[in-house]
C-alpha cells in the first residue's frame, strides 16, 4: 500500500474532546519525491520508489547518480519502494506530503528498533526475575535450560540471552490522529521503533 | 523551536491562575452525563503541583462529610472550565501530604497574612 517515508520526531501528549490525554508520537512525513514508478508493462507489477532527504553528491556511486541526473533530480538520501495496486497516476519528480494520510485514518509503521546490545533473559524474552528480597539468591538468571540424560542437549529455539533490538519492526494499525500539511508532520495514537531521527515507514492499512 | 514543544503549546491555555501549595481554589469541572454536559464544583486547597506545561497537574483536598477526598487534573485540561482562586493559605513547604494523617483540628492552615498587616503592632 501507498506510504511515505519519515523521521520520527518524539514524543508526546494531546488532549482529546473528552479532555483525556492520549499519547502521540510525531513523525516528520517527508517531503518524498518520486524517483521511479513501477508499471505491470514494464516491470511486472506497479509500485512508486520515493527518495527522502538530501546528502552530498560524494556520498552516492556514480551509476546512482546517473540515475537522479537521468531524471533531473537532486540525489535523496533514503530510497523506498512501495507497492501500490495502481500505480499510473504517479510521474517521476511528483512530490508527496504529509497530506497523504487524514485523520481518523489506520496506519502502519515500520522502523528499526533501538539497540539493547547483548540481554538479558528479563529484558529479552520477558521471564519472571526472581524475587529481591526475603531472601533468594535467583536474581535475573534464566534458569535450568534443559533436561538431563535425555535428552543431552539444549533445545532448539530455546529463548537465552543475546543480542536484542535493532530489527525490523512494524506496528500495525495505529490511528491517525492529526495531520499537518504546513508543517509535515502527522501525529499517530501510542509508539513506534526506533529513536528519535530514526528513519520509519508509515503505510497505509490494506483495503 | 522544536516540533514538539509548538505542538504542545497549542494545546496551552492562557487563561491559567497562578496556583501554589496552599491556594484555596473552587475548581469548576465539566462533567459529560449521556448527551449533557454539566458543571461540578470541587473547592480546597491545593496540595501539590508537578511537571511543566502541558504536563503540569495540581492536585486539590478537601474534607467531604469527614473524609478527606482528592483530585488531581492536568491544569492545562479542557474539561477544567474555571478555576477560582480563593485565598492562600500559609505553608512552608511545597507538598503538603502531611496534612493526610491530620485529623480536625490539626489538619487547620493558616490564612496567610497580606503583606503590610503581618504582626506589625
Amino acid at each position: 500500500m501507498m506510504g511515505l517515508i519519515g523521521k520520527k520526531v518524539g514524543m508526546t501528549q494531546l488532549f482529546d474532546e473528552k479532555g483525556d490525554i492520549i499519547p502521540v508520537t510525531v513523525i516528520e512525513a517527508g517531503p518524498c519525491t518520486v524517483t521511479e514508478v513501477r508499471s505491470p508493462e514494464r516491470d511486472g507489477y506497479s509500485a512508486v520508489q520515493l527518495g527522502f532527504g538530501t546528502n552530498k553528491e560524494s556520498r552516492f556511486t556514480r551509476p546512482l547518480l546517473g540515475q537522479y541526473k537521468k531524471r533531473n533530480l537532486p540525489p535523496s538520501r533514503h530510497l523506498k519502494e512501495f507497492r501500490i495496486a495502481d500505480s499510473s497516476g504517479f510521474q517521476v519528480g511528483q512530490t508527496i506530503k504529509a497530506e497523504l494520510f487524514a485523520k481518523g485514518e489506520y496506519v502502519d509503521v515500520r522502523g528499526v528498533t533501538k539497540g539493547r546490545g547483548f540481554a538479558g533473559v528479563v529484558k529479552r524474552h520477558g521471564f519472571v526475575a526472581g524475587h529481591a528480597s526475603h531472601g533468594p539468591t535467583f536474581g535475573k538468571q534464566p534458569g535450568s535450560i534443559g533436561s538431563s540424560a535425555y535428552p543431552s542437549r539444549v533445545i532448539k529455539g530455546k529463548r537465552l540471552p543475546g543480542r536484542m533490538g535493532g530489527v525490523n519492526l512494524t506496528i500495525k494499525n495505529l490511528e491517525v490522529v492529526g495531520v499537518d500539511s504546513e508543517q509535515n508532520y502527522v501525529l499517530v495514537r501510542g509508539a513506534i521503533p526506533g529513536p528519535p531521527n530514526g528513519l520509519v515507514y508509515i503505510q497505509k492499512r490494506e483495503g | 523551536m522544536g516540533l514538539i514543544q509548538k505542538i504542545e503549546n497549542t494545546q496551552l491555555k492562557s487563561d491559567v491562575p497562578d496556583l501554589r501549595p496552599g491556594t484555596t481554589v473552587e475548581v469548576s469541572v465539566r462533567v459529560v452525563e449521556g448527551d449533557k454536559t454539566r458543571q461540578q464544583k470541587f473547592k480546597g486547597e491545593v496540595t501539590n503541583i508537578r511537571g511543566a506545561g502541558m504536563r503540569k497537574t495540581f492536585t486539590v483536598r478537601k474534607i467531604s462529610e469527614g473524609i478527606g477526598v482528592e483530585r488531581t487534573w492536568p491544569i492545562h485540561s479542557p474539561s477544567i472550565a474555571d478555576i477560582k482562586v480563593l485565598g492562600q493559605k500559609q505553608v512552608r513547604r511545597a507538598k503538603l501530604f502531611y496534612l493526610r494523617k491530620k485529623k480536625g483540628k490539626a489538619a487547620r492552615l493558616k490564612e496567610k497574612a497580606l503583606p503590610g498587616e503581618s504582626g506589625a503592632k
